[in-house]
C-alpha cells in the first residue's frame, strides 16, 4: 500500500513555545488514523501545517510524495477538512455555499456532484435553506458536503462529530467508513469520541505536549497497557506525569 | 432587574474594550477626526466666500466622488470581513486559491457593491439640487478610475492587517478613510492646511483628484498633470499594497492566524 500521507520531523515553535516537537508518521492509501489527545496538545497545530496553513518550524509533510509547502495550491485540490470550529457563510443557502466551493475547487460537473453529495447526505429536505438556520446535525452533513466536493484522496475531520446526537454521530460515521473504503481516502481524525476511534481507525497516535507518546491499533494499545477500553489508555497516558 | 446581570453584561464589553488599544483609539479617533476636517472646511468658508460661483455643484461631486472612494474601500474589507464574521475564513484558505486570485476576486466584487450604492445616489443630485457629475466630462472615468485604485489600495493595506493581527484590526478598516478625509483635500484646497500637514497631504494622490476636479467645475479646464501624479502614487501605493497583502500573507501562515481568527 502506498503512502499517501508522510509527516518527517515536523515542528512548529511559537516565540518560546514549542507546540510540536518532531513529529514522524505516515497514513497509507485507504486508512484511517487517529490522532489522540488532550486539548493543546498540538493535533490542530498538526493539522494545520499538513494542509498548508500553517509553517512549519522545521520538518517537512508530503502528500502524495509533494512537500505540501512547495506545491500547497496543487495539492489543496485533492485535500480537504471540516471541523467544528469553522463555518460556512450563514447567510447562503445550502446549495449556494456547495456552488461557491464547487468553483473554488474547480468542479467541472458542479451540479453532478452537488446532486450526488445531496443524495449520499441527505440533504434535500434543506438544499434550499440558509445554513445558519439549520441544526448543528444539517450543518455538519452540509460541511461534509463542502469537505467532499472535490473527491479528495485526503480528508482530514477534526472532531467530526462533536455535539451531534447518538443518530447523527453514527450515521456520519458509517458514511465515513463507507466513503473512505470506496474511494481509497486517507483520513487523519482528531477525536475525543474513543469509540468512534476504536470503530473508524486502524491506526492511533497518542500525543502529549506536542509529541507522540505512543502509537498502535486500537487492540495493541489497550492490551499494551493492560486496560478495558481505549478511553482508559488514554486517561492513563495522560495521568501519568512521569511518562515524558 | 437585576444589578449583577447589567453590571455583567457592562463587564463583557468592558473588558472586550479594556483589553484592546485599537478599539480604544477607535472611540477617540472619530470625533478628532470630525473636528479637524469640518475645522478645516469652516476655515476655507469663512476666507474664501466669494470662492465659488456653484458651491453646491463642487461640495456635492467632491462629495460624490469621495464617496466613490469610501465605498471602493470599504468594500473591499467587508468582503474580508464578512468571512470572519462568518467563521469561514479557514475554509477559504484550505481551498486552492491563490493570493492573486483572492485579491482579483475582490477588487471585481468591490467594484459592483460599490456602484450598486453610488448608483442611485448620482442619479438623484439632479433632480434634487439640479446638479450632474457627468459636467465633469471625459476625465470623470479617469477621476473615478484613480480614485478606485487608491479605494483598493486602501482596502489592501487593511486587509493585510486584517491577515495579520485578526480582527483587532477591524475598527481600522472603517477609520482609514476619515483619516485621509482632512489631508485629501477634498473640499478645499492644500494651501488651507498648515504647512506641516501638506508635506503629507502632497503625497496622497486625492490632493490631485480633487484639485483637478475642483479646477474643471470653477475654471472649466482640465490639467492632465493632476491626474498623472495621482496615478504615478497610485501605482507606486498599489505596489505597496500587494506586496505587503503577500508578506501579512506569509506572516499569517507563521504565527497560525489563518486557523484560529476570532474575537
Amino acid at each position: 500500500m502506498e503512502n499517501l500521507i508522510t509527516v518527517e520531523n515536523l515542528s512548529k515553535k511559537y516565540s518560546s513555545i514549542e507546540a510540536v516537537k518532531n513529529l514522524n508518521f505516515t497514513i497509507n492509501e485507504n486508512e484511517i488514523l487517529a490522532l489522540l489527545g488532550p486539548n493543546g496538545c498540538g493535533k490542530t497545530t498538526t493539522i494545520a501545517m499538513m494542509l498548508g496553513l500553517l509553517k512549519p518550524t522545521s520538518g517537512r509533510v508530503l502528500i502524495h510524495g509533494q512537500d505540501i509547502e512547495k506545491n500547497r495550491i496543487s495539492l489543496l485540490h485533492k485535500m480537504n477538512f471540516i471541523s467544528p470550529y469553522i463555518e460556512l457563510p450563514k447567510k447562503l443557502t445550502v446549495k449556494e455555499n456547495l456552488i461557491v466551493y464547487g468553483n473554488l475547487y474547480g468542479i467541472k460537473k458542479i451540479e453532478t456532484r452537488i446532486e450526488y453529495l445531496v443524495e449520499k447526505l441527505r440533504l434535500s429536505e434543506f438544499i434550499y435553506k440558509k445554513t445558519g438556520e439549520l441544526s448543528s446535525g444539517q450543518k455538519n452533513r452540509v460541511s461534509l458536503a463542502k469537505a467532499l466536493i472535490n473527491e479528495p484522496s485526503v480528508l482530514f475531520l477534526d472532531e467530526p462529530t462533536a455535539s451531534l446526537d447518538p443518530e447523527t454521530g453514527d450515521f456520519v460515521r458509517s458514511f465515513i467508513e463507507k466513503i473512505s473504503s470506496e474511494k481509497k481516502m486517507s483520513i487523519l481524525l482528531a477525536s475525543h469520541n474513543m469509540n468512534e476511534v476504536k470503530r473508524l481507525c486502524k491506526k492511533v497516535l497518542m500525543m502529549k505536549n506536542g509529541l507522540i507518546i505512543d502509537e498502535g491499533t486500537p487492540d495493541n494499545l489497550i492490551n499494551k497497557h493492560g486496560k478495558k477500553n481505549l478511553e482508559e489508555v488514554f486517561l492513563k497516558l495522560n495521568r501519568n506525569k512521569n511518562e515524558l | 432587574m437585576s444589578f449583577n446581570r447589567v453590571y455583567g453584561l457592562f463587564l463583557r464589553h468592558f473588558f472586550l474594550i479594556k483589553g484592546s488599544l485599537p478599539r480604544i483609539l477607535d472611540l477617540i479617533y472619530w470625533p478628532t477626526i470630525q473636528i479637524i476636517l469640518w475645522g478645516f472646511i469652516s476655515k476655507f468658508f469663512s476666507a474664501y466666500s466669494d470662492y465659488y460661483n456653484n458651491t453646491i455643484g463642487v461640495i456635492l461631486t467632491c462629495a460624490i466622488l469621495y464617496d466613490f472612494l469610501f465605498r471602493s474601500s470599504i468594500s473591499f474589507n467587508m468582503l474580508f470581513l464578512e468571512e470572519i464574521w462568518s467563521r469561514n475564513f479557514t475554509n477559504l484558505f484550505i481551498a486552492p486559491l491563490r493570493i492573486s486570485e483572492i485579491i482579483i476576486s475582490l477588487v471585481f466584487t468591490a467594484l459592483i457593491r460599490t456602484l450598486i450604492g453610488l448608483v442611485p445616489a448620482i442619479l438623484i443630485t439632479s433632480p434634487l439640487f439640479g446638479i450632474s457629475i457627468l459636467t465633469l466630462g471625459i476625465p470623470l472615468f479617469f477621476l473615478f478610475l484613480s480614485l478606485y485604485i487608491f479605494g483598493i489600495t486602501l482596502g489592501l493595506f487593511v486587509s493585510s492587517g486584517l491577515l495579520r493581527y485578526g480582527p483587532a484590526f477591524e475598527n481600522i478598516a472603517w477609520s482609514s478613510l476619515f483619516l485621509l478625509a482632512p489631508l485629501g483635500c477634498i473640499y478645499y484646497p492644500i494651501e488651507i492646511l498648515p504647512v506641516f500637514f501638506q508635506n503629507f497631504a502632497k503625497i496622497l494622490p486625492l490632493v490631485y483628484i480633487f484639485e483637478e476636479t475642483r479646477s474643471i467645475l470653477v475654471n472649466q479646464s482640465v490639467n492632465y498633470s493632476n491626474l498623472k501624479i495621482a496615478f504615478g502614487l497610485n501605482a507606486f501605493y498599489l505596489t505597496i499594497g500587494i506586496l505587503l497583502f503577500y508578506t501579512s500573507f506569509g506572516q499569517a501562515r507563521k504565527k497560525g492566524s489563518l486557523i484560529n481568527i476570532g474575537e
